[in-house]
């Protein structure tokens, strides 16, 4: 009962110097609106890249040519050139849970239209890779194993490098030329924004990976594979069984390095989402200082307080007042301040974040556990910068606290 | 019957650097129920130290003290803040009441820190009648700043008989107030002690101990003298005589 006694006292301090306890939260208030700013676009940041990801596709199983070390000499993926076409049919034949496998090849290339021409990615794929990558037309067709077996000169078209090289025109049926071969577009793909790494995934044209081998490139090997397993519980038995199957065709001796990489696509996930966090936490921490300057303002005023009221505690404690008594009347007087302080940080925080959604474009997000864990530190703030002042007060002396002037 | 103070021996000896001020130097001392004391003594002769530990305020370096039956003297802080709040009222000489603060409030505070829990419209009801005491019942809600001296001293007088203590403590109760509310007050304290009340009063003024019952005079930490007042003033002449001087006062040209 005299605790809530002592509550009200502290609760009646405070509105008796208005001003002063709405400047003391504000210092706590900036420090949360900071805090839940920051981690706002720090998980805004870490959704859209996890979103990109997954517009990479469901379920994939990408596989390099040649390995990572090899000898000791480090090969960019695709260079070695060991993975064949045989070698992708052999996994779609094979391999149980495979549900799509397109063969790659990947070169930059001038391409030109008209008097038009654009530096872009010329991609070598299977029909299957449209599903692979759950990567839609927007307009036509997409080229199909006829297609592949008869080498065909057809494209599918992204939207940038449509943009640049038919302007608003309809790309659909325009010849656009590779190296001096005509291809005939049949296909545009809706568009897919940037990618993990930043690059433009709209900047591409898209052939059969048979016309990219023999009529623009002139090899026989392939640089990649991508492979799609029917259901993630299937991809660790896929990545086995891929890795078994391979090394079996390439007849490698046990105990040798691989001559491809495989990489599932949760690795990819992983080392993204891992920046973006470190960077979350990076901003949060950040933010969190002008929490602990907040706090430091807290103990300043409550610093102040106690030293003007020092006839007030002497007051208190003649007429019976206990240590504890005035210790819980300064400490509840500080941890309002900050608690109080960390609600209108929070709502003023979300709102901040809003705004810059709105004014910015930038995605934003914070999760519950931030907006409680934000309340939980300005409240714990309050209790460990304001327990010095409230200890001190409940340490004077009331003899000399009663004649302090 | 019991005394309410019984002191034996007290003494208090401070120590401050490398010289030790004996304050108290063996004072024994009783005071019965429905006594009214003056303590009196220049600065330094060991009054306001005496005063401390009546107060229970402070302990004695030696020496027992028992208040009201209990013995005091080696009681921990929040056991002594528990005494003070149950048996001791206090009058300061300045006031010390709570700013900003309600008259009302202010004699609620001591219930407060009661050990029992009080509703608070018992809190309040016996706060008005410690109000009523003092006649400030229609001043409950004014804050300090908006009364007079003699006011706010029978406010802190109000806030001090809350509890129904075994003695009221007031240290130069009139060292802030002029003449006539000096009187007034001390009217005030000869209406609680002809109600029983025991009160124990500091003060270096001869004129105002003589509104007691009994003058102790300390000196160098010691009793000086102990002695009943023999030409004791009340305070309903006192202030008739003052109205007089003061209307002969105008009427002279």
């Amino acid at each position: 009962m005299r605790i809530l006694v002592t509550i009200k006292t502290a609760l009646r301090a405070l509105r008796r110097n208005k001003m002063r306890s709405v400047l003391t939260a504000l210092g706590i208030i900036i420090g949360v609106v900071a805090v839940i700013a920051m981690v706002g676009i720090g998980n805004g940041a870490k959704a859209q890249i996890e979103a990109q990801i997954a517009s990479l596709g469901q379920n994939v199983i990408l596989i390099f040519s040649g390995s990572i070390t090899r000898s000791g000499v480090h090969s960019g993926h695709g260079g070695a050139g060991t993975l064949t076409v045989e070698d992708a049919e052999a996994i779609r034949r094979e391999i149980v849970g495979v549900s799509g496998v397109s063969p790659e090849l990947r070169s930059a290339a001038q391409v030109a239209a008209g008097n038009q021409n654009w530096m872009t990615q010329i991609l070598g794929e299977g029909p299957d890779y449209f599903e692979i990558r759950q990567w839609p037309l927007v307009e036509g067709v997409p080229f199909t194993t006829l297609d592949v077996r008869g080498a065909n000169k057809v494209a599918i078209i992204g939207q940038t490098t449509a943009q640049q090289l038919f302007g608003d025109e309809n790309p659909i049926g325009q010849i656009v030329r590779v190296k001096n071969v005509p291809f005939v577009i049949v296909g545009l793909l809706s568009s897919k924004g940037l990618s993990v790494m930043g690059t433009d995934q709209d900047d591409v044209l898209i052939v059969p990976y048979t016309s990219a081998m023999k009529r623009i490139l002139g090899v026989t090997t392939l640089r990649s594979i991508n492979v799609q397993a029917a259901d993630a519980k299937l991809l660790p038995a896929v990545q086995q069984q891929l890795t078994e199957l391979l090394r079996q065709r390439h007849r490698i001796q046990p105990g040798r390095d691989d001559d491809f990489t495989v990489r599932g696509q949760q690795d990819i996930a992983n080392m993204a989402t891992a920046q973006s966090e470190t960077m979350t936490y990076l901003l949060g921490a950040v933010a969190s200082v002008s929490l602990i300057v907040g706090g430091i303002g807290i103990m300043n005023i409550m610093l102040v307080s106690v030293t003007e009221r020092t006839r007030e505690i002497g007051i208190r404690m003649a007429v019976g007042a206990h240590a504890g008594d005035i210790l819980l009347q300064f400490l509840t007087e500080a941890v309002t301040l900050s608690s109080i302080g960390g609600v209108i940080g929070i709502a003023a925080g979300v709102g901040a974040a809003k705004i810059i959604t709105l004014a910015f474009n930038w995605p934003t997000m914070i999760p519950v556990v931030w907006v409680v864990g934000a309340f939980l530190f300005s409240a714990a703030v309050g209790i460990f910068f304001g327990f010095y002042p409230a200890r001190k007060a409940s340490k004077l002396n009331p003899i000399d606290a009663l004649r302090y002037e | 019957m019991n005394a309410v103070i019984k002191l034996e021996d007290i003494r208090k000896t401070y120590q401050t650097g490398e010289v030790e001020v004996l304050a108290v130097r063996g004072v024994s001392l009783e005071i019965q129920p429905g006594e009214f004391v003056a303590i009196m003594g220049a600065s330094g002769s060991g009054k306001s130290t005496l005063m401390n530990i009546l107060g229970c305020l402070d302990r004695p370096t030696s020496g027992r003290y028992s208040l009201d039956g209990t013995d005091v003297s080696q009681l921990s802080t929040d056991e002594l803040a528990d005494i003070r709040n149950q048996k001791i009222g206090f009058v300061f000489q300045g006031f010390n009441l709570l700013s900003r603060t309600s008259a009302l409030e202010n004699v609620e505070l001591p219930m407060l820190y009661a050990r029992q829990h009080m509703h608070s419209h018992d809190l309040r009801q016996k706060a008005l009648n410690a109000l009523g005491i003092v006649s400030l019942t229609d001043r409950a809600g004014h804050h300090p700043s908006q009364l007079s001296g003699g006011q706010q001293q029978r406010v802190a007088i109000a806030r001090a008989l809350v509890n129904q203590p075994a003695l009221v403590l007031a240290d130069e109760p009139t060292g802030n107030l002029d003449s006539r509310t000096s009187i007034e007050i001390m009217g005030v304290f000869q209406q609680l002690n002809s109600n029983g009340i025991t009160i124990v009063m500091v003060t270096h003024e001869p004129d105002i101990a003589r509104f007691t019952k009994r003058s102790v005079v300390m000196s160098d930490g010691r009793v000086l003298s102990d002695i009943p007042v023999t030409d004791r003033l009340f305070a309903g002449p006192e202030l008739e005589r003052l109205q007089q001087l003061h209307g002969a006062a105008t009427r002279t040209p």
